[in-house]
């Protein structure tokens, strides 16, 4: 079947923007409504009337967050079906159960008990209140676990064989896909990095108050809950992202090198720092890997293997094999790739014809070669290397922005208790400043884990040019418009409603 | 427990499971159509506010139930998945578009800043209860009428028209399905007013709504039924699978189900005694048609996905009609699926808990009034 590459782009372009756009808003979910959960429970704890109105305040804006957020979220779903048909059969088996799960364990409670956080205050019990807001937090929660399953397993596929009955991937183990380790590491890290992003939001936001010298007490005490908060995820979520650099080690070694701008593949390898890569080196030149870099020595051997000696393969061993290492060159795997994919129409072929020897003999031929399948519909070698500034620059973006939180919610929750934070100003800026850094974090950490292991929408099985629908690129093009136009509307509508509830603030809301 | 079922007997179960969401989304349509009715019903903005916050409470329900359709379809039918959405593209996409601004509208409406003014956010639930409904009815129709597309031998599929879905409208048939849903949901609607708002004014208005677009509904549901039930169906062969047109299919299924007759039969009866009772201005008429609807969705369902029947008819292409056979997921999907089916109950009834406790008392103007965070 022929699929026009524009379709591809325009594809992945769509799936990009969207996908982007609605991790702006997931984040703060994922981790305001833990917050706003821990404040209620100190008000019902306590009976102190004023925290039940700083819930109510931030409750307020994780409503504004959260409607957006759904609907940005809806579009994800779906697209699989409309923009890529021919994922949705080849790995929907396996793909469709933790988004068929999220529906009904994670979506329904959210939204059942959302209703019930914000109209039911007077209409359930103040404990069944409590309740509610605890099962919208752990809701939107589970809700991250099984889509990060489902997105973990495209990482790292697991638990399935093919059928070449049906053509496609079948599911035959349910607990291999759900404790699939790259899917737990990924949530971990994921739901921890919104959790950190929802204390940077709190602090944030208090300390525009308190540059603004307003809600003075309100401010300090949101500051305390969402300081102790965040120092404590965003420690968890730096040892997340140590694990999942592992993964990437262990399953997706292109991505890792592409993250790192290693071209060479090396024993101690060190990780860079800061880096400048040079734009004329390719895996096949012999031009310099960077034009300014500082490296920590033996740094990527111990973030990916965690030992010194370990040796961590460039992309030019990736790509063009290395024997000495094991490790078998792209021009052999898809030329193997290229037999299943000729092993499988012949035995489609025979199976209509009824040809049961022609079946077995192909069946054969394709069971010898079926682990390359994927590598079939590959047109070149130098397909499996994403692009390396891409994936090298938002990497290291990520990085430096988690270091800084750290670092931030140490000094924050420091002045904070010794009551000093009021006169440094600076830092209440820079902290209000922080913000976007939050979501520029957040976004950079999709486009290490999307734009670095392309061209597979299944790692090594399933290429994206195999992927997408059979359709023309107009209804793409035209829809991809159609979202960029409206989701930015919505956006700007949403930050504008936002920042007008800030600027109201919690004592008239 | 379910690895005892037979593969037929778990699609089967996966098909009911399908129609159960099917039947549940379209009776939590009654929002869309409350909706479409905000500018009628409501003659100034403290009853547009009191419209707006009964369906506030309802309308991700409804929503959610959409999203998990199409995640149950997707793991449990993904070559529906594949083929509908990858093909009917236009539709779907223009549906989505619908659902996407109802998500943002209840909560910008009211808010300070919001950039496009009220207008624009009650615009946004108008078409999502208009177009959105009138559309997803117009694509469930084409379960009957049948879809443009071609399934490959390695089960890959294309659209033959390059209007991706959009011919569906041409399509009388298709049409009266989307207007039959949109005034089952206005009616609906209307006696969800009557059950949870405490308002002269919109009641009486309501029922005005009720007694005159119920006719409308009627004409449809008669017409979409004769329709149904005297159309050539696609039937399929249960040992070489080779698909077939069959005369008077879907009544032969009917006459063929004895169960499923009653369950429509049963269905149209509290249909129509909801109607009636919103007449009275009883409280009950939602749920005796809310029921009704579940009822009457579940057995067209069941019509048209059993007894060896393709439930997606392929225009382009007879053999590639897709059957609960052919277009499922694997063995161990659906037992592993069906497992996790079993958290059903559970949800239902948390969400009837909370649904009880919200609706415990009629909304009044006041309530809104006094609630700081309302929409």
């Amino acid at each position: 079947m022929h699929i026009d590459p524009s379709v591809v782009d325009w594809s992945r372009a769509q799936f990009a923007l969207t996908a982007l756009y609605h991790w702006i808003f997931v984040p703060l979910t994922l981790g305001l409504t833990f917050i706003v959960a821990i404040m209620e429970t100190i008000y019902v704890k306590t009976g102190d009337e004023w925290w039940k109105k700083t819930t109510k305040f931030w409750m307020g804006l994780l409503a504004i967050n959260f409607a957006i957020g759904v609907a940005t979220g809806i579009i994800m779903e779906f697209e699989f079906g409309t923009n890529w048909s021919n994922y949705s059969w080849i790995v929907g088996d396996i793909f469709g159960a933790p988004l068929a799960i999220e529906g009904i364990m994670a979506f329904f409670m959210e939204s059942t008990f959302f209703t019930v956080m914000f109209f039911g205050w007077d209409k359930v019990s103040k404990k069944a209140h409590l309740i509610s807001t605890w099962l919208v937090a752990i809701g939107s929660n589970l809700s991250a676990l099984w889509i990060l399953v489902a997105n973990g397993w495209m990482q790292h596929p697991v638990g399935m064989r093919f059928n070449p009955d049906t053509a496609r991937n079948e599911m035959v183990n349910f607990w291999d896909v759900l404790f699939n380790p790259n899917a737990y590491v990924k949530f971990l890290h994921t739901i921890s990095s919104g959790y950190v992003l929802a204390a940077l939001f709190v602090i944030s936001v208090s300390s525009y108050y308190l540059l603004k010298r307003r809600e003075i007490k309100f401010a300090k005490r949101s500051i305390m809950v969402a300081a102790s908060f965040g120092l404590i995820v965003s420690l968890f979520n730096l040892t997340t992202g140590d694990d999942s650099a592992r993964q990437a080690a262990l399953s997706q070694p292109m991505k890792l090198a592409a993250m790192e701008g290693l071209y060479n593949g090396k024993s101690r390898a060190p990780i860079v720092a800061v880096g400048v890569l040079n734009p004329k080196k390719r895996y096949d030149n012999n031009e310099s890997d960077f034009l300014f870099h500082i490296d920590v020595p033996d740094g990527l051997s111990l973030l990916g293997f965690h030992s010194f000696d370990a040796y961590v393969p460039g992309i030019k061993q990736l790509v063009l094999g290395d024997k000495e290492h094991k490790i078998e060159s792209v021009t052999s795997k898809m030329a193997k790739g290229k037999e299943a994919v000729t092993a499988l129409k012949a035995y489609k072929d025979a199976k209509a014809k009824g040809d049961k020897e022609a079946m077995k003999v192909a069946l054969a031929k394709f069971n010898a070669n079926s682990k390359y399948l994927g590598y079939g519909y590959l047109k070149k070698p130098s397909d499996v290397v994403p692009n390396v500034p891409t994936t090298f620059y938002a990497f290291h973006t990520m990085v430096a922005c988690g270091f800084w939180f750290i670092a931030l919610f140490v000094i924050i929750l420091y002045l904070v208790m010794t009551n000093e934070l009021e006169q440094k100003r600076w830092l209440l800026k820079a902290a209000l400043w922080s913000l976007p850094l939050g979501y520029i974090a957040q976004e950079a950490g999709w486009i290490v884990a999307e734009v670095g292991r392309q061209p597979w929408a299944i790692q090594d099985m399933l290429p994206v040019n195999m992927a997408t629908s059979n359709i023309t690129s107009s209804p793409v093009m035209i829809t991809f418009w159609l979202f960029a136009i409206l989701f930015t509307a919505l956006l700007i509508a949403e930050v504008k409603i936002m920042t007008k509830q800030i600027a109201i603030g919690p004592k008239e809301a | 427990m379910f690895e005892k079922l037979s593969y037929l007997q778990l699609q089967e179960y996966w098909w009911f499971l399908i129609a159960l969401l099917a039947a549940l989304f379209v009776f939590m349509n009654f929002v869309q159509g409350g909706q479409s009715l905000l500018w009628s019903l409501a003659k100034n903005e403290d009853e547009k506010d009191l419209i707006v916050n009964s369906l506030g409470q309802k309308w991700e329900l409804g929503f959610t139930t959409l999203v998990m359709f199409g995640g149950a379809l997707f793991a449990a039918f993904p070559l529906f998945y594949a083929t509908s959405f990858g093909g009917a593209y236009y539709v779907w996409m223009a549906i989505l578009f619908c659902y996407i601004i109802q998500a943002v509208a209840y909560e910008y409406r009211k808010k300070p800043n919001n950039v496009f003014g009220e207008k624009t956010y009650e615009t946004f639930l108008f078409i999502n209860g208009s177009l959105g409904i009138i559309l997803v009815g117009t694509a469930l129709g084409t379960l009957f009428s049948g879809g443009n597309f071609v399934v490959n031998s390695m089960h890959l599929s294309h659209w033959t028209k390059s209007s991706y879905g959009l011919e569906a409208v041409l399509n009388p048939f298709n049409v009266a399905f989307g207007f039959m849903l949109f005034f089952l949901a206005r009616i609906q609607a209307a006696l969800y007013f009557i059950n949870s708002v405490d308002d002269e004014n919109i009641i009486k208005r309501a029922k005005i709504v009720l007694k005159y677009e119920s006719i409308i509904f009627l004409i449809l549901f008669a017409y979409v039924a004769y329709s149904i039930f005297t159309m050539t169906g696609y039937t399929y062969d249960p040992i070489t699978k080779v698909v077939s047109k069959e005369p008077l299919k879907y009544l032969h299924n009917l006459l063929a189900m004895p169960i499923v007759t009653g369950t429509l039969g049963l269905g149209v009866v509290l249909l129509l005694s909801g109607i009636v009772a919103g007449l009275k201005q009883s409280a009950k008429g939602i749920w005796l048609s809310g029921i009704g609807t579940v009822l009457v969705v579940i057995a067209l369902f069941l019509i048209l996905g059993y007894n060896h029947t393709a439930y997606y008819p392929s225009l382009a292409n007879m053999q590639s009609s897709l059957t609960i056979e052919n277009s499922s997921g694997s063995r161990y999907t659906l037992v592993a699926m069906s497992y996790v089916s079993l958290i059903v109950p559970f949800v239902l009834s948390y969400i009837i808990w909370a649904w009880r406790a919200m609706n415990s008392k009629k909304m009044t103007i006041e309530e809104i009034k006094n609630d700081p965070h309302h929409y």
